[in-house]
Parts: C-alpha cells; structure tokens; sequence
C-alpha cells in the first residue's frame, strides 16, 4: 500500500476498515462476530494487534464505551501449531 | 493438608514468572516455568533505563541488571525452565498443552497455573500504517537495545507516556534523530523525570495532536500530523508534514487475556490498567480454583509490581500446594503487600493502586 487511504486493520488476512464497518452497519455487533463475517482476527497473530482496533471501530458504530463491547472469544491453540509437532 | 505431586507450572519468564516460580521453588515445590523465548527474563532485558522505587525495589538498578540477578537466583535454585515453549491452550483440570521448539506438542498436569505471560502493544490504524518503517515503540526497543540495530535515521513517536518517551531517549542514545513526540489528549502522558530529559535534548512534544497518515513510495517518508480538537477530531487547516523514516507507535498495552480465556478466568474492565483483564483477589487468584494471574496480565503496570504479584501467587501457590503452612504464607504475603502498595503511589501509582483496588473488591477479599 502506497500513500493512499485505505487502512488494512487485519493485516494478517488484510481485512479493510472499510469491509470491517459494513460488516457492523450489517448486524455484526461483537469482535467474534466480525471475525466470523470479514475473517479479521483469524489470521496467524489471533487478532493480538486488530482485536482492540475492531473493538473501537465497534463502540464508533454502535455508540457503546469501551466497557461494552463483548469480550472476544479465544480458542486453542492460541498460536500457530505444526502438524508435525504432534507425530509421536 | 497433603503434598500434591502435580507441578505448578507458570507461564511466562518474564520479572513476575521468575518470582514467582523463585518463591515456590524456595517453599520446596515443584515447578515448571515456561517460555516461548529462547532466553527468560521477558521484556526485562530490553530495559537499559534505571527502575524507581525504594531500595528494597531496585531503585536506581537497571533493568536487564534485575533481570540478570532473577535468572542467577533461578539457575541458583535449580527451576525447571523450559525455553522455547510456548503454551497453546489450558485443558480442564489443568492440563497445560505446550509445544517445545514447534516441533513436540505435550500435555502437562499441573497442580497449579500461573499466568504470566504479560501484555501486547496496541496499534494504532492510519492511511499508510503497514508501510515498513512503521512500528511499535517496543519494537524499536528490541531492534536497538537487544539486537543493535538501528531502526531508522529520523523517528517521529505517537504517545507521550513512559514507553514513548523511554524508547526516545533510547534511539538518541543509538544515535536516531527524534523528529517530535505528539500526544493525542491535551497533557503528557509520561514520568515528568523521562520526559524532561527527552526535552532537554531538544526533541519537541506537541500535545492534542495525532497522526493523519504515513507516505511513502517502499517505506515511510514522511508523516503528516494535525491538531485534534476535544473530540480528538483532526482540526483542518493544522496539518504538518515531518520529514521521517520511521513511526513508533506507543499508545498503551493490553493484558494478554488468551489463556485465561481458554482456563474460564472471569474478564473485568479496567481501562487504566488495558482494557479486559482475568479479575483476581489478594493472592492473584483468579476466578478458576488454581489459575493465578500475575503482572501485565493481570492489568498492566510495571516491572516492579509484577515482581511483587509474582511473589504473591507463587507464595499462595506453595501453600495451597502443601509446601508452606498457613501463617508463614499470610506473614509473606502481607510483607508482599506492604511493598506493592508502597510501589503504587505518587500521581500515578495512586490511579493504579485505585484501579486495583476496583479489581480486588470484587474479586474476593483482599489479602
């Protein structure tokens, strides 16, 4: 990306801020769900570094605080695990 | 009450995962100590800066020398460390899964967790943000202070609290240009006593101000700022532009919550101390029976108030393990405490020890 104006907020499966608001402006109302919708979150970090930009982009859309947003779900494992380390 | 076989297993070497596996390690219990590093010692080794506090905290040592001294005592003691370890998930009943160098999973049955395993840095998103040579504040730590490497020749920072302006004075020291620090809310945010010395080596702060986007053709060239007004909305008409290779971002942490997630450790929010955080009582126990949270997992502060948390779950551990008895464990505690609150006072220890307090009232009694 050069110096134009669109913002990767996934950078891990490049996920735009622009996919990530008409997902919540469609009926995304939690991290998880805009996970689910857009893929943000579920790429190799787990969402380390997009987790609180989407919670914010949540509270911008929503009128929430920052306290009322959902707490996002984790699953294992939470990092990523080669297939390999699990021959025995 | 019996000795239990199993291992409390803490997660995460950095300064409150050394402590507190030092202090059951000292009651005779068994412990394993985790990393996903190939070197303990956490973010410890990148602090090249000289710790507050009293005596009794190190006041005045640095903090790779801390860091050195907890592994002396570690080594010295015999722990079980496991390097390049990292802890993927938490099984019912304790069961720690662990993969050791990515290449062999395992499942081990602990007696007891202990979740240390810090915080992560925020981003912040503007046009431009991926463009190499934007990056974390502690990122441009490790790049100077662990590998030697200088991030880049003139560095604009965003965030004006203690890790802005540490990592400022730290890439002058490496011989960066600092171009300017700009603070989105209206006062800075740091130790008078860091941010002072930045001043004074001629680096400019600018306060109600944010950064619109970073340009750049292969990396960053350039960053345009502009005032904000009360709702931390760009002001037209104000915007600069800093000629810059680099952009650290330094807005704040988040308490690592993916592991006591996974335990079922109940979340309570906190915003001075990061966001969501597993909540905790006294002893750092969280709401699981055995799963203790400690240090910037547990809502972030310092280096020095995670040693002292550390202490306090690795004592409460060795006792509910059957290693210590009752009333040696309430007389560390208390002394534990009696320093922790001392370390959380002065203008911004009082907002921490207040948050704290928020956290342990409804999370049980206080010790």
């Amino acid at each position: 990306m050069g110096s134009g104006d669109e913002k990767h907020i996934c950078r891990c499966e490049e996920v735009s801020e622009d996919e990530i608001r008409a997902a919540i402006r469609s009926g995304a109302r939690t991290v998880q769900e805009v996970k689910r919708w857009t893929r943000a979150g579920m790429g190799i970090c787990q969402g380390r570094t997009c987790r609180r930009l989407v919670e914010r982009m949540l509270c911008e859309e929503l009128g929430l605080k920052p306290g009322e947003v959902e707490v996002s779900s984790f699953r294992q494992p939470v990092r990523p695990v080669s297939l390999k380390s699990f021959e025995d | 009450m019996g000795v239990d076989s199993k291992p409390a297993v803490v997660v995460g070497a950095g300064p409150a995962g050394l402590c507190a596996a030092i202090e059951l390690k000292r009651a005779g219990a068994p412990v394993v100590l985790m990393d996903e590093n190939g070197k303990p010692g956490g973010q410890l080794f990148k602090q090249i800066h000289k710790f507050f506090g009293s005596r009794e905290h190190s006041a005045g040592t640095r903090g790779f020398e801390i860091g050195r001294r907890l592994l002396a005592d570690s080594l010295e003691l015999g722990i079980d460390v496991r390097l390049d370890t990292e802890v993927v998930g938490i099984e019912p009943g304790l069961g720690v899964w662990a993969v050791e160098r990515r290449s062999r999973s395992y499942t081990l049955e602990a007696g007891c967790v202990i979740l240390a395993t810090g915080a992560s840095e925020n981003g912040l998103a503007f046009p431009g943000w991926t463009l190499p040579g934007v990056m974390t504040a502690g990122c441009a730590q490790t790049l100077v202070n662990v590998h030697r490497v200088l991030p880049g020749r003139r560095v604009l920072i965003v965030g004006s609290g203690n890790v802005g302006v540490i990592v400022g004075y730290q890439l002058l020291q490496a011989g960066a240009e600092v171009a300017a620090i700009i603070e989105g809310a209206p006062a800075l945010g740091g130790y008078g006593v860091h941010t002072a010395k930045v001043r004074r080596a001629g680096v400019p702060f600018y306060c109600g101000t944010t950064i619109l986007r970073a340009e750049g053709e292969e990396g960053v060239e350039r960053a345009v700022i502009a005032k904000v007004d009360r709702g931390f909305k760009p002001i037209a008409g104000t915007e600069e532009t800093l000629e810059v290779d680099t952009i650290c971002i330094a807005v704040g942490l988040t308490p690592a919550l993916d592991l006591a997630y996974l335990a079922g450790c109940k979340p309570i929010f906190v915003p001075e101390l990061g966001g969501n955080m597993p909540l905790h009582d006294g002893y750092m126990r969280s709401s699981v029976e055995g799963v203790y949270v400690v240090g910037d997992t547990a809502g972030v502060e310092e280096a020095s108030t995670a040693m002292e948390e550390g202490r306090l779950a690795g004592i409460h551990a060795a006792y509910a393990l059957g290693f210590l008895g009752e009333a040696a464990m309430r007389e560390r505690t208390e002394a534990t405490w009696g320093r922790l609150d001392s370390l959380r006072q002065g203008v911004f220890g009082q907002k921490r020890f207040a948050a704290k307090a928020r956290i342990l009232a409804e999370g049980k009694v206080r010790a």
